[in-house]
């Protein structure tokens, strides 16, 4: 949890100022029961009316003290840990934001989105909590036992070998009822993964007519998670009571021993009085410590979690002088390109080497697994090569800066990424000052212009987050007005077309083809019908290149190509 | 609460259930009492426990609101021995008798109140777990029993949510605010009673100091509820932020949007920070100031108690049990306005899961339904109309006759028209007019479970369980041996690699299995096929995402499955349809033309069209 002090460090002052007002608030507290032991054993037992009323007033005014303490600490509190969370929340997005694919990969987006939601949230709680309740508990624990041992310093004695037992009680409760409550939620996650599975695959039980047998699995899983909750539940119902008796029997150890004591003159009765009191708060402190003590791992995890983000290093950055490429036409070369994924075996991609130019269609086939994305990836530099070296006109992207070489390209990913606003404002991603007209002329070769159309509000209709108020298909077009809005050098069109049905592939590419007619435009595809007119086609098996040539050539001297064509259009197509 | 479990809409996404406490939003039933009345009958059976619980919480509530004023008789006996001392008389001190006799009433008091408390909660802990087990089981019942169009009109978030959230919000209610509900009730009854037996001034008093303590926490609770309503919603708009940047990360970056992004977030990030201070600071005032007032009642009760006391209307130990009941008069009345919130988010829980207990079921299979000894596969539709809008059919008097072993191609660019095929052909929709044949016998005169058992299925979302591979394939067929599981495998050319995994077939599938490709994870379906041997296929052949060695493999295993048998394959290859006896061709869910290849083609319509743009140019 240390490592995020750095974040913590603007607030030492305003925890300092909290420190010492819950200090005071929790002086007042401790400070009541002495006032009242003082009415009873100085005014009540000699009848002295007036110094009743006098150290009444004293008490409601100690009592007004401390919870304006306990509010001025609060707001304190409140602003800086909302505050701190607020700023750890920021870094740890920006942060992520800097990440390139090998680093964002390696967390994974679930998990991404959980740390910055969810963990700083929770560590924000803590904060708050330890501003608060931690610092109260420990100053009202030994406030009350320096009261106590005021008031007495043989009872106090006697009480302070109890608070071992309370807390030790405590203590093992928690220490057997954590993996309790782990073996309860995994039972409960079993349970919620059984369902899951039925309703996803409703049409497979029924259709095989197994409901009787997923009946079963489901009771036996209700069953089991029924059994784990009924001993969590009588644990944690035996704590309460238990704790109880514990503090009743003290309250009665004290009273039969105060009374020897009173007996021989050695206490009063108001002295008790506050004793039982003290002992009562002193209990409350014990418990609150021991939560304090079960809070504290799962914040740890967070914090954990936190800080592995933060301090993840960036591999991928701008060189120092970037190169800058003056009248650039879009040559994209790689030279003998291998890359590996971090802590692959096998390289992806082997030696790959070919040149796409401007103005012509460089096609990149093969199976799953074979490396074709990663290819594109390259480009936009999501990953540097291991071995060998990518050029733009002749540059190694390397020698570019990031954002010289991004805004040169079109990159359209398999699947179709919209953000939640217009959908004007999600072509414009391509060019932030994209006109009217522009936005218009991409929607339409991109096959979109139609349904936007007929939309009533037409490109000022509104995109919901993730883009889930419009079809697949239509996501995957307006993903494709994005890049094109921009008029890039270079295209790279991850299977872009696989979303769309056969006639609006076809009206695209046709259109495309005048659009973009001087760019340089690289596609993935997996159906050779989208590929058919490619100027030339990469053919990709286990990350080698095994083929390039022409659909004609490839037909006649590719035997993978000669595969994938006759498993697309069967046997009769290659022969 | 588990991370997995989507959060519904009306809980504020991302928001789920904050800790429950005053000042929090509260979810509202709308039929507050009906819900409220079939959630206790729905409890029944447990009325014993629950009476017995009832009657324990009377007596441990008793006993313990005695307590205080047997601990006071013991500080008016000591407080007596010291004033005696003080006046220095002779020989006498504190009686020691009786304070020995008192404190052991006291302990005798505290075990038997603590017994019963312990008993309450242990037989509520009981009563609890046994309902939401009923819950939980009648809520899986009832799913087996509902139509597909349940499964398909509702999200399973939606399901899962009044399965997970919602029952866990029951069983903690059950548990813990029922009880708490009760003993406040009993102990603000029994704690009156107390105070006035000791002082109807002080008693009045006390009271005074409630529409107090109650008014501030209802002002500043309606204050706070406020605040948090609106940082569920800005949380929840920043978690969809975040997400949507992170799922796009990769365009973010291609397209140097990170700026951009950056500005949104730290403008929704701000609104968070303006508004959750506020929050949290508003909500974490009621305390303080509620003890205030508690404070405020102990300085009054000292004082006035304290004069009484020199004036020998009350005694000491008197004034020391009076302090302890308003403490706990409080209390429980603070802890009412909490509890009315807990009651009212539980009823409303409740409702959502008797919602989902009283959807409409699929009729039962009637009396006479049949079953078919020998089924051959003939399927015939006469005159079929069906549409999931009854406004909009999406088949429209539509008539095909399959003679047993024939083989049928659908074509088309979208999906949506083979779920419907499934969906009538094992009757999980009824049609809306005509009717659909299985060996000349309508569908709806045999059994439903048999109808379906007939059939197979192949598609391209696998459905595997977290099992064994051996127990996946086993689906096919109850019973089946581990020879006919194994010689299933090998049929569907997979035996090979469920020998190579470590475990072989008692490898166990994992939701995420990564260690199984999509590929094999459809030959493993097709091998649950081939055990289940149904008279009937239904196959997708899309295999876009499958390398072409295993693409061979499965091409091969579906042509062995469909031997012999009458098979609706989902096409997209050339000789697939080639051979097919018929071609449905489905365009946006409607079958718009059926008939053979050649006859299709001369007719120049969409197939044609369709079939020169994806498959003519390749074969020229």
């Amino acid at each position: 949890m240390w490592r995020l002090r750095a974040y913590a460090k603007p607030y030492l002052v305003t925890v300092a100022v909290v420190a010492v007002l819950v200090f005071l608030e929790v002086m007042a507290t401790l400070k009541l029961p002495d006032l009242m032991s003082q009415i009873v054993d100085e005014g009540i037992a000699f009848g002295n009316i007036p110094l009743i009323w006098n150290t009444g007033g004293v008490m409601l005014v100690v009592a007004l003290g401390g919870v304006l303490c306990a509010i001025l600490g609060n707001f304190l509190a409140s602003r800086a840990s909302t505050r701190f969370g607020r700023d750890l929340r920021f870094a740890v997005f920006s942060r992520v934001g800097e990440f390139a694919p090998r680093e964002f990969n390696q967390f994974g987006t679930a998990s991404l989105i959980t740390r910055t939601t969810n963990d700083v949230q929770q560590m924000q709680q803590m904060f708050h909590t330890s501003m608060r309740m931690a610092m109260r508990a420990p100053l009202m624990g030994v406030g009350g036992v320096l009261m106590v041992v005021r008031k007495d310093s043989s009872l106090a004695l006697m009480l302070l070998g109890l608070i071992p037992i309370i807390a030790i009680t405590i203590i093992f409760v928690i220490v057997k009822g954590i993996p309790l409550f782990k073996s309860l939620q995994q039972k409960l996650d079993r349970l919620n993964l059984v369902l899951r599975e039925q309703l996803m695959g409703v049409r497979v039980i029924r259709a095989f007519d197994r409901g009787q047998y997923e009946q079963e699995r489901f009771d036996r899983s209700n069953r089991d998670l029924t059994g784990m909750g009924l001993r969590v539940g009588r644990l944690m119902v035996t704590l309460m009571p238990i704790l109880g008796l514990i503090i009743n029997f003290t309250n009665i150890l004290i009273l039969w021993f105060a009374a020897k004591r009173i007996d021989l003159g050695l206490m009063q009765v108001g002295d008790l009085m506050a004793f039982l009191q003290y002992t009562m708060q002193i209990f409350m402190a014990v418990m609150m410590l021991s939560m304090l003590f079960v809070m504290l791992p799962r914040a740890s995890a967070s914090a954990e979690r936190i800080a592995e983000v933060l301090d993840t290093e960036v591999a991928i950055g701008d060189p120092e002088k970037p190169e800058r490429i003056e009248s650039g036409v879009g040559v994209v070369r790689f030279e003998d390109v291998t890359f590996r994924y971090p802590g692959a075996a096998e390289p992806v991609l082997n030696k790959i080497r070919f040149t796409a130019y401007p103005g012509q269609i460089t096609a990149i086939i093969g199976g799953t697994g074979s490396g074709k994305s990663t290819i594109l990836d390259l480009v936009p530099r999501f990953h540097d090569p291991e071995q060998g070296q990518i050029t733009l006109d002749g540059v190694d992207l390397r020698n570019l800066s990031q954002e010289d070489l991004r805004s040169r390209l079109g990159y359209v990913p398999q699947k179709a990424v919209l953000f939640s606003g217009t959908i004007a404002s999600n072509i414009r991603g391509g060019k932030r000052d994209a006109t009217d007209e522009e936005v218009r002329a991409a929607a339409d070769v991109a096959q979109a212009a139609g349904f936007i159309e007929e939309r009533e509000e037409g490109y000022d209709s509104y995109i919901a987050q993730g883009g889930t108020n419009v079809s697949g298909g239509q996501k995957q077009r307006l993903s494709i007005a994005r890049a094109l809005v921009r008029k890039p050098q270079i295209y790279l069109l991850d299977d872009t077309f696989s979303a769309l049905d056969y006639r609006t592939d076809a009206l695209l590419r046709t259109q495309l083809a005048t659009y973009a007619k001087d760019a340089t435009i690289i596609v993935v595809a997996q159906r050779v019908s989208t590929i058919l007119h490619a100027d030339q086609i990469l053919v990709l098996d286990q990350g080698k290149i095994v083929g390039q040539g022409t659909h004609e050539t490839l037909l006649a001297d590719c035997e993978v190509y000669q595969e994938i064509v006759a498993s697309q259009f069967g046997e009769g197509a290659v022969s | 609460m588990s991370k997995r479990t989507p959060s519904r809409g009306h809980r504020g996404p991302g928001g789920g259930y904050g800790p429950r406490g005053i000042g929090r939003p509260v979810d509202k039933a709308k039929d507050f009492k009906g819900t409220l009345r079939r959630l206790v009958r729905y409890m029944g059976h447990h009325r014993w426990s629950l009476l017995f619980v009832f009657l324990a919480t009377i007596l441990s509530t008793v006993f313990g609101v005695l307590s205080p004023k047997i601990l006071g008789q013991a500080t008016t006996i000591l407080f007596d021995g010291m004033l005696r001392r003080l006046q220095g008389l002779s020989g006498v001190g504190v009686d020691f008798p009786a304070i020995g006799r008192v404190l052991l009433m006291l302990a005798t008091v505290y075990v038997v109140s603590t017994i019963f408390d312990y008993v309450r909660q242990i037989l509520m802990v009981n009563v609890a777990q046994k309902t939401v087990y009923d819950m939980r089981r009648d809520i899986n019942e009832k799913l087996a029993r509902l139509p597909l169009k349940y499964y398909d009109a509702t999200s399973h978030g939606d399901t899962l949510s009044r399965f997970t959230n919602d029952v866990d919000v029951l069983a903690q209610s059950l548990q813990q605010s029922v009880v708490q509900l009760m003993s406040s009730l009993i102990s603000i009854i029994g704690v009156t009673v107390m105070m006035l037996t000791i002082s109807p001034l002080l008693t009045l008093l006390t009271a005074a100091m409630l529409p107090l303590s109650m008014g501030i926490s209802a002002f500043i609770a309606s204050r706070s509820q406020k605040f948090f309503v609106r940082q569920q919603n800005i949380l929840g708009d920043l978690n969809g932020h975040v997400e949507e940047t992170f799922t796009g990360h990769s365009i973010v970056k291609a397209y140097g949007l990170e700026n951009d992004v950056k500005q949104t977030f730290a403008e929704v990030n701000q609104e968070l920070y303006d508004n959750g201070w506020k929050a949290q600071f508003v909500s974490g005032t009621i305390m303080p100031l509620i003890r205030f007032v508690g404070n405020m009642g102990y300085v009054v009760i000292a004082v006035v108690g304290g004069i009484f006391v020199t004036q020998g209307s009350i005694t000491i130990g008197n004034v020391q049990a009076f302090m302890q009941y308003s403490r706990q008069f409080g209390m429980p009345i603070t802890q009412l306005a909490s509890i009315a919130n807990v009651l009212q988010s539980t009823v409303a829980a409740a409702e959502r899961v008797f919602e989902l207990l009283d959807e409409e079921e699929e009729p039962a299979d009637s009396q006479d339904a049949r079953v078919l000894d020998n089924p051959q596969g003939r399927i015939g539709l006469q005159d079929v109309t069906f549409g999931y809008d009854a406004q909009q059919p999406v088949l429209r008097n539509l008539n095909i006759e399959v003679e047993p072993g024939q083989l049928i191609a659908i074509v088309g660019p979208t999906g949506a028209g083979k779920t419907t095929l499934v969906n009538l052909l094992l009757r999980f929709y009824d049609l809306d007019q005509g009717t659909i044949t299985f060996d000349g016998h309508d569908i709806r005169q045999l059994k439903r479970g048999h109808l379906r058992s007939m059939f197979g299925m192949v598609l391209q979302d696998t459905w595997l369980f977290e099992g064994t591979i051996r127990e996946n394939i086993r689906y096919g067929r109850q019973g089946a041996s581990d020879q006919d599981v194994v010689r299933a495998a090998k049929a569907a050319h997979v035996d090979h690699f469920i020998r190579t995994l470590p475990q072989g077939y008692d490898t166990v599938l994992k939701e995420d299995a990564s260690s199984i490709s999509q590929g094999q994870r459809q030959l493993l379906t097709i091998a649950r096929a081939i055990l289940a041997d149904p008279a009937v296929l239904i196959l997708d052949e899309a295999t876009s995402s499958v390398d072409t060695r295993t693409e061979r493999l499965i091409q091969e295993a579906m042509a062995r499955l469909m031997e012999g048998r009458t098979s609706f394959v989902i096409a997209h290859r050339l000789s697939t349809i080639l051979d097919a006896d018929r071609i449905l061709v489905i365009n946006q869910g409607e079958i718009v033309e059926q008939g053979t290849h050649l006859a299709l083609l001369a007719q120049g319509g969409f197939y044609a069209e369709l079939y020169n743009s994806q498959f003519a140019a390749a074969v020229v």
